[in-house]
């Protein structure tokens, strides 16, 4: 691993490491408000099933994850504490932004305690729009950053540059549906 | 003033340093105990501190406000069918449950009514909402106590009744369906049929929740004689729904209350316990969910024909006045005081939301309580964050 560490990978050892970890993310979760019920859905229930997915939900801490989901509104008076979680994550770590209102706000576009959008505090990878999106789009969401992940130069992640593709595709957080965030 | 020599004086103050060591030694340091505002046990962002002594809780406080989206003000910028938008998302488990008081206040105010086959529907959805909302809180219930089996068949068959909500409504999760003077639409066809199956359905997870969870030694031990709240006590600290009855109060704004709903058409049953301990507040809610069952197979065998919506206009003006309706939500009273000034929109809305003042016992009931015994009384009291903070 030495090689990592000094930021320089060859290209195929990287397109084995990605496959090996876009199939085993610890997903951590932060449940705040309804979409936390439809995350829930989608990582505990039967019906949706995450883990076929490798993705693997609940861990203890968030020093063992390398995914969060932040799921709902995000307050003024939470902001802190979930900047403070997102710092506890080991790199590389991934962050999905789950519903409208961790997106930018959502029906409490004009309230006075709710932070419009967690991409003010951590770094989003994926948005999932919707109010609660349903737990497939959330799943699909999951599949579509497993895919960014495949094309990740993960020495320039491990140099501390943040994401950069391998080739072509854009280095943009993905929509789902591919609309604006709402 | 006499003079110690140096070495008495050592001699003293070695044996004072003696003392305040056995002291320390024999008494138990103090600690605060923070849990939260992440913690699965608190469904969401809710905060306690409490202080310990060894084992034992002496002082315990919630910290709420993690989770205040500012409903309160945001209504009186919104107009009015803006709003159930909005009060949708306070008790995100039950949603339809949250909008009828507020639509029923608002037409208090128009002085118009439902027809009878709009209220027969709503009362429906009203029940399938808590019969959505309870079983989540029966699967969890296991969760705080080390069993993770039991969530995994609440969600399995909470899937079923979201599917009918979602059949009815659109939405999932927060359908937004209840309209002044009315619904939105009428029910599609088949989904009587379905909702009889579900029921059956829902019947017998209540019968395996409580072979696999109430019947579980653990389980009992846990919760039995834990967390006791008085009659008087839980009147005091306005206690509203399961954990009311769970103290042995007899009372319902289901049949206590004259609201035009399609209570009065139904036969069912109000379950009280005498003991007010965890087990009783869960085990209400174990019955709640069942007579609910009961309650939505007898009126989807007698809906009544006609529209599901009166005459109302097209833009939607409340005169000025004020109401104050509350209906008997899955977590217990919820109700909404509107005050109108005439305008599309409200001038104030105070909303009381049932959780909020559940969890105003806590310092109450925690005192002298064990750590463990900590998360599984609030697990039994039951709260929803987004009906604390608002
Ligand atoms: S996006 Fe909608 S469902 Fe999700 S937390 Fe916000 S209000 Fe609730």
């Amino acid at each position: 691993m030495g090689l990592v560490d000094r930021g320089r990978l060859p290209a195929p050892l990287t397109k084995l490491f990605n496959l090996g970890r876009s199939y085993s993310m610890w997903v951590y979760q932060w449940g705040l408000a309804c979409c936390a019920i439809e995350m829930g859905a989608a990582f505990g229930s039967p019906r949706y099933d995450v883990m076929r997915l490798g993705v693997i939900p609940l861990p203890a801490s968030p020093r063992q994850a390398d995914l969060v989901v932040v799921s709902g509104t995000v307050t003024d008076k939470m902001a802190p504490a979930v900047k403070r979680l997102y710092e506890q994550m080991p790199e590389p770590k991934y962050v999905i932004s789950m519903g409208s209102c961790a997106n930018c706000g959502g029906p409490y576009w004009d309230s006075y305690s709710v932070t419009k959008g967690v991409d003010q505090i951590i770094p989003v990878d994926v948005y999932v729009p919707g109010c609660p999106p349903r737990p497939e789009a959330l799943l699909e969401g999951v599949v579509l950053l497993q895919q960014r992940i495949k094309n990740e130069d993960m020495a320039a992640r491990w140099r501390g540059e943040g994401f950069t593709p391998l080739q072509r595709a854009e280095s943009e957080p993905i929509v789902v549906g591919g609309g604006p965030i709402e | 003033m006499t003079m110690l020599s140096e070495r008495q004086q050592l001699s003293y103050i070695a044996a004072q340093a003696a003392d305040a060591r056995l002291n320390v030694e024999l008494e138990t340091e103090g600690m605060t105990l923070n849990i939260g505002p992440q913690h699965p046990a608190t469904h969401g962002t809710l905060r306690i501190i409490a202080r310990l002594d060894g084992e034992q809780v002496v002082w315990a406080e919630p910290v709420a406000g993690y989770m205040h989206r500012g409903y309160e003000k945001l209504t009186e910028v919104r107009t009015y069918p803006q709003v159930t938008a909005l009060i949708n998302r306070i008790d995100w488990l039950g949603s339809f449950a949250n909008e009828v008081p507020f639509i029923l206040a608002a037409e208090q105010l128009m002085e118009v009514e439902a027809p009878p086959r709009a209220q027969h529907i709503r009362t429906i959805l009203f029940e399938l909402s808590r019969i959505a909302n309870v079983s989540l809180f029966l699967g969890d219930l296991g969760v705080q106590m080390g069993a993770v089996t039991p969530v995994f068949m609440a969600f399995r068959d909470r899937e079923y009744v979201l599917n009918l909500i979602e059949g009815a409504t659109g939405g999932r999760f927060h359908p937004n369906f209840d309209r002044i003077g009315g619904l939105k639409d009428d029910l599609p066809k088949g989904w009587i049929d379905e909702t009889r199956q579900v029921m059956k359905k829902l019947r017998n997870f209540c019968d395996e929740i409580e072979d696999l969870l109430f019947g579980n030694e653990i389980f009992q031990s846990r919760t039995r004689g834990i967390g006791v709240i008085p009659a008087e006590v839980a009147k005091e600290y306005g206690l509203s729904g399961a954990n009311l009855r769970a103290s042995g109060v007899d009372w319902d704004l289901r049949r206590d209350q004259k609201l035009p709903l399609a209570y009065d058409k139904v036969d069912f049953r109000v379950w009280t316990h005498p003991d007010g301990d965890s087990w009783a507040r869960c085990w209400i809610r174990l019955q709640e969910v069942r007579e609910a069952t009961k309650i939505v197979d007898q009126l989807i065998e007698t809906i009544p024909a006609g529209p599901v919506m009166a005459k109302v206009p097209r833009i939607i003006k409340v005169p000025e006045g004020e109401a104050w309706v509350s209906t008997e939500n899955p977590l217990g009273e919820m109700g909404y005081y509107v005050v109108s000034k005439g305008d599309l929109g409200p001038f104030r809305v105070k909303i009381r939301s049932a959780s909020f003042n559940n969890i105003s016992i806590t310092p109450w009931v925690l005192k002298g309580v064990y750590v463990p015994d900590i998360i599984t009384i609030l697990a039994s009291l039951y709260f929803i964050l987004g009906d604390i903070d608002r």
